[in-house]
């Protein structure tokens, strides 16, 4: 075991399956020669060449359906885009095009490919830079979307995405490229569609994907000292979404909190809360509680821009409500 | 089909200016270059985050572009490289610092940070972080002139990295049909972030591919702030009367890295140095000083008026209030 942080993760996993697979090339802006905007591609065109490693000019939808191409005619491309909020000039062809070939071509095109990259806010960077996406992506039937927040999970995941046969959406964030984690020297890879319970516990289950599982894991740390023990279980994959686990750490829990950094309206977390509450009727002791950002643009002000976000105090203070303290 | 031009003023003698018009150039480049100082500096102690991309360097383009417009009626627009802008229409220093630090003050209440000056009044229509986003939206600023018959034109600035885009592309061409008086100025500064232009472009000179819009285009020397001036009336003038776009390719350079976590590791130390050489505060300076039209020491006056001016700015942002928590619920709908 070595512990590592997660842009390591994630380019140990681009490495292992570039090795492993010819097919497998990396492209995007400032991916090579500058070894990325956030470092995860860091030596690997000095590894693979120009021919495996590309770096694109600055033109995400020719890019990302130049991907779609390749992959179709049999390539498995990896398309960095620099970060989501830049992704939106390329959903026309990820939801027109990726997400459909198989479809549209009745089951006789595979579209193998991976597009990844940070997605969420960071900091004082303002309205146009600080969004989370996921929504708009897991609307998208024939579109698979994961989340991983750890350095175990960042590497299987990505590796598992690379190798499945279908559209996969990887959302990393730039906050968390830092974080640091204990990562298996022998290979794994981490299934799509399968949650994770990061810490056991009976009182109340929090329900988390991406950056945010570190404040629930700080804000189940908290409860901990007041005796409150909170269940928090890491989705990671959101499409396919491990509604299993859900329900069953909710049916033993009876009480549940969901934290999603999108816009509340038609998120993750509004759908997983949705669900829970239709399938967990019975179960519940209380209504389920979302934590979600605020439902205005990120301003730039710092002080401003936490506030709109989820945070531990937030997160503590959905779990006295349902747990009814006051 | 229309014809490309190089620009032909390479040395035009400032004596046909009067010492209050090119004094007035000089200044606000200075103005510029020690306000991008103080932003550095005020990076370097936390009192701004984010991405700041400063303009050091490029002063001469906005200046330059600027002095040639009526903003009565004209319009500019640019990228998130976009003090420099704020500052040479008019915008003051504080507003702009203040925005920086993220104050009630700020141009943009705190809201948008370094990328998004606005200033709706002065026409500057905003800093956009999105590498390309403004090319659409100035032409649609232009159409809106048309459409009004006011005769204004739009400026709209962006980089040698947003020339790549669809945007780009489908701009030119709606600008062309339509008639639009817009003028797209590329501020080819050799690099978008750690990316050379000739590693992502099939062209060294930007203004050819006006011919495939059937549009005017033009190469333009941004360091020197006359000549650009000069091309800029022309181009200005032609665009109102006429009712067409132009592409203006205008080469020039930025001393820092692409914003304050960039080393700039991808350029050597002598390319950096060459450009300084042609420093576009420096070329004015020496010219006036030929022409004896600036001495020394009124150089250095302005110089320290100008510092005085960014220091000014800092304290101004430092004592300004922070935007009160219920402000985020604001400026969403109107
Ligand atoms: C659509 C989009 N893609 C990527 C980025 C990230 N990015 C910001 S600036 C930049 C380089 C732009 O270079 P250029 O257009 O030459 O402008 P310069 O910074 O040199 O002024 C990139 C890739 C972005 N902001 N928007
Ligand atoms: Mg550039």
């Amino acid at each position: 075991m070595a512990e590592i942080a997660i842009r390591d993760a994630l380019r140990q996993a681009l490495e292992e399956e570039m090795n492993r697979d010819e097919t497998v090339f990396l492209m995007g802006e400032e991916v090579g020669e500058y070894n990325g905007a956030y470092k995860v591609s860091r030596g690997l065109l000095d590894t693979f060449g120009p021919k495996r490693v590309l770096d694109t000019p600055i033109a995400e939808l020719g890019f990302t359906g130049l991907g779609v191409g390749a992959a179709i005619a049999g390539l498995r491309p990896v398309v960095e885009w620099m970060t989501f909020n830049f992704a939106l000039l390329a959903l026309d062809q990820v939801i027109n095009n990726a997400a459909k070939m198989r479809h549209m071509s009745g089951g006789q095109l595979k579209c193998p490919i991976v597009f990844r990259g940070p997605n969420g806010p960071a900091e004082f960077l303002s309205s146009q830079h600080s969004q989370a996406f996921q929504s708009f992506l897991v609307h998208v039937p024939g579109l698979k979307v994961v989340a991983p927040a750890t350095a175990y999970d960042a590497k299987g995941l990505l590796k598992s995405a690379i190798r499945d046969d279908n559209p996969v959406v990887v959302l990393e964030s730039e906050m968390a490229y830092g974080w640091t984690g204990e990562v298996p020297d022998e290979e794994y890879l981490v299934p799509i569609g399968k949650a994770d319970i990061k810490r056991e516990g009976s009182d109340v289950t929090l329900i988390v994907h991406s950056k945010p599982l570190k404040m629930a894991l700080e804000a189940a740390d908290e409860l901990a000292k007041q005796d409150i023990h909170a269940e928090v279980l890491d989705l990671r994959s959101l499409r396919p979404l491990d509604e299993e686990a859900i329900y069953e750490s909710v049916r033993k829990t009876h009480r549940c909190v969901v934290i999603d950094e999108s816009w509340p309206m038609a998120s993750v977390g509004s759908h997983v809360a949705w669900l829970v509450s239709r399938n967990c009727f019975d179960e519940l002791d209380a209504q389920v509680e979302l934590v979600a950002s605020e439902d205005v643009p990120m301003p730039y002000n710092h002080k401003l821009e936490l506030a709109v976000q989820p945070s531990v105090e937030k997160i503590i203070k959905a779990v006295k409500t349902v747990l009814y303290i006051k | 089909m229309a014809k490309n031009q190089e620009s032909s003023k390479k040395s035009e003698s400032p004596q046909k200016y009067d010492k209050k018009f090119l004094t007035g150039l000089l200044v606000d480049m200075l103005n510029i270059r020690r306000f991008e100082e103080k932003a550095a500096q005020m990076y370097g102690l936390k009192k701004i985050g984010g991405f700041c991309h400063l303009y050091n360097g490029q002063e001469a383009v906005a200046v330059g572009s600027v002095a040639a417009l009526d903003l009565k009626r004209d319009y500019i627009l640019t990228s998130y490289r976009d003090h420099g802008h704020a500052l040479a229409v008019g915008m003051s220093a504080d507003s702009v610092m203040a925005e920086l630090f993220g104050k009630i003050t700020g141009c943009s209440r705190g809201k948008g940070g370094s990328m998004h000056m606005f200033d709706a009044e002065r026409h500057m229509l905003g800093g956009n972080g999105i590498v390309g986003a403004q090319i659409p939206i100035a032409t649609g600023v232009a159409f809106a002139s048309k459409y009004k018959g006011t005769d204004g034109v739009t400026l709209c600035y962006f980089g040698d990295g947003a020339i790549h885009q669809g945007a780009f592309h489908e701009s030119l061409n709606l600008a062309a049909v339509w008639k639009l008086p817009a003028i797209y100025i590329v501020e080819n500064n050799n690099f978008g972030m750690g990316t050379a232009v000739r590693r992502v472009s099939s062209v060294d000179d930007f203004s050819v591919k006006a011919a495939g819009y059937d549009i005017p285009g033009k190469v333009v020397n941004g360091m020197d702030v006359l000549s650009l001036y000069e091309d800029l009336k022309e181009v200005i003038a032609d665009a109102r009367k006429n009712s067409r776009p132009w592409l203006l390719d205008v080469k020039t350079y930025r001393y820092k890295g692409h914003s304050m976590s960039d080393p700039a590791k991808y350029r050597t130390k002598e390319e950096l140095e060459k450009y300084k050489e042609q420093d576009p505060i420096l070329l004015l300076k020496a010219r006036m000083l030929k022409d004896k039209q600036i001495t020394e020491d009124e150089f250095k006056k302005f110089d320290d008026e100008a510092k005085k001016i960014a220091q000014a700015s800092v304290d101004f942002a430092e004592k300004s209030e922070e935007p009160a928590l219920e402000t985020m619920y604001e400026d969403i709908y109107a």
